[in-house]
């Protein structure tokens, strides 16, 4: 289960149709709640290091990135959780492109964006022995997690 | 000679969730093949059906990524560190 805040569903919609028709994509950020499940307060957008002419169908996240994006987390008291992209005019469901460079543990996002429209949001986590990607419920943050966890909302620049 | 590896958080599960192991090797290649043959479950999201390192793990020494280094071949010595990265990739893979 992957409980997405609302801002970070508008985050990875507007993304997804800004980087239209190229793949966008992004860190999610927040922390385990009650059994288990990915509570994501921010989605935090980074840039598509693919070559430019690879962008409409591939993306990539740099290792650097990746690494300063779990020192942000870390700063925060939050998780890196997983990433998002975008299938710019294909269905959100991932492709073989996606398993073959998937790790398990995170939660993959993807928003399928219809003729420059975000439409579909789905998740996806790689079963731990790479047989294939799981869907995942996607639900909302219940206002008591809010209630019980204090979280620094002023998202800062790194 | 032990080289301290610091596991990524994805793949510690598959290392009795340790955080870091130390492996034994001459070079970055030995240690992590070393590393993936006392977890062996490891290995499938190390290495792909040929027995390369996947290409979105990256093995940085210290501050440098060994592929701006010697690669696997980069020698390494007593108390180096290792640190696996994943590099995150995707998409729709469809042509245009
Ligand atoms: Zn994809």
């Amino acid at each position: 289960m992957i409980l997405l805040d609302e801002e970070a569903r508008l985050v990875i919609r507007s993304e997804g149709e800004r980087a239209y028709p190229n793949e966008c994509c992004g860190f999610l950020i927040g922390r385990f709640g009650e059994a288990g499940a990915r509570v994501v307060t921010e989605a935090r957008p980074v840039r598509n290091s693919r070559e430019k002419e690879e962008r409409y169908h591939r993306f990539v996240i740099e290792a650097e990135e990746f690494m300063r994006a779990e020192a942000y987390a870390r700063k925060m008291g939050l998780e890196l959780l997983g990433f998002y992209h975008s299938h710019p005019d294909h269905p959100a469901e991932p492709s073989g492109y996606d398993e073959e460079n998937a790790l398990p543990f995170y939660s993959y996002v993807i928003v399928a964006v219809e003729g420059g429209a975000a439409k579909n949001l789905t998740s996806w986590e790689l079963s731990a022995d790479r047989a294939g990607f799981v869907n995942e419920p996607i639900g909302a943050i219940p206002a008591a997690f809010w209630n019980a966890n204090i979280i620094n909302i002023d998202k800062e620049d790194i | 000679m032990p080289v301290i590896i610091q596991i990524p958080t994805a793949l510690r599960q598959f290392a009795d969730g340790q955080p870091e192991i130390s492996a034994e090797g001459s070079t970055a290649g030995d240690v992590i093949a070393a590393f993936a043959e006392r977890y062996p479950d490891i290995k499938r999201h190390l290495y792909d059906e040929y027995g390369a390192l996947r290409s979105f793990i990256n093995v940085f020494l210290g501050e440098n990524n060994i592929k701006n280094l010697e690669g696997p071949a980069t020698p390494v010595k007593d108390g180096d560190v290792l640190i696996l990265v994943p590099a995150i990739a995707g998409g729709t893979g469809k042509s245009a």
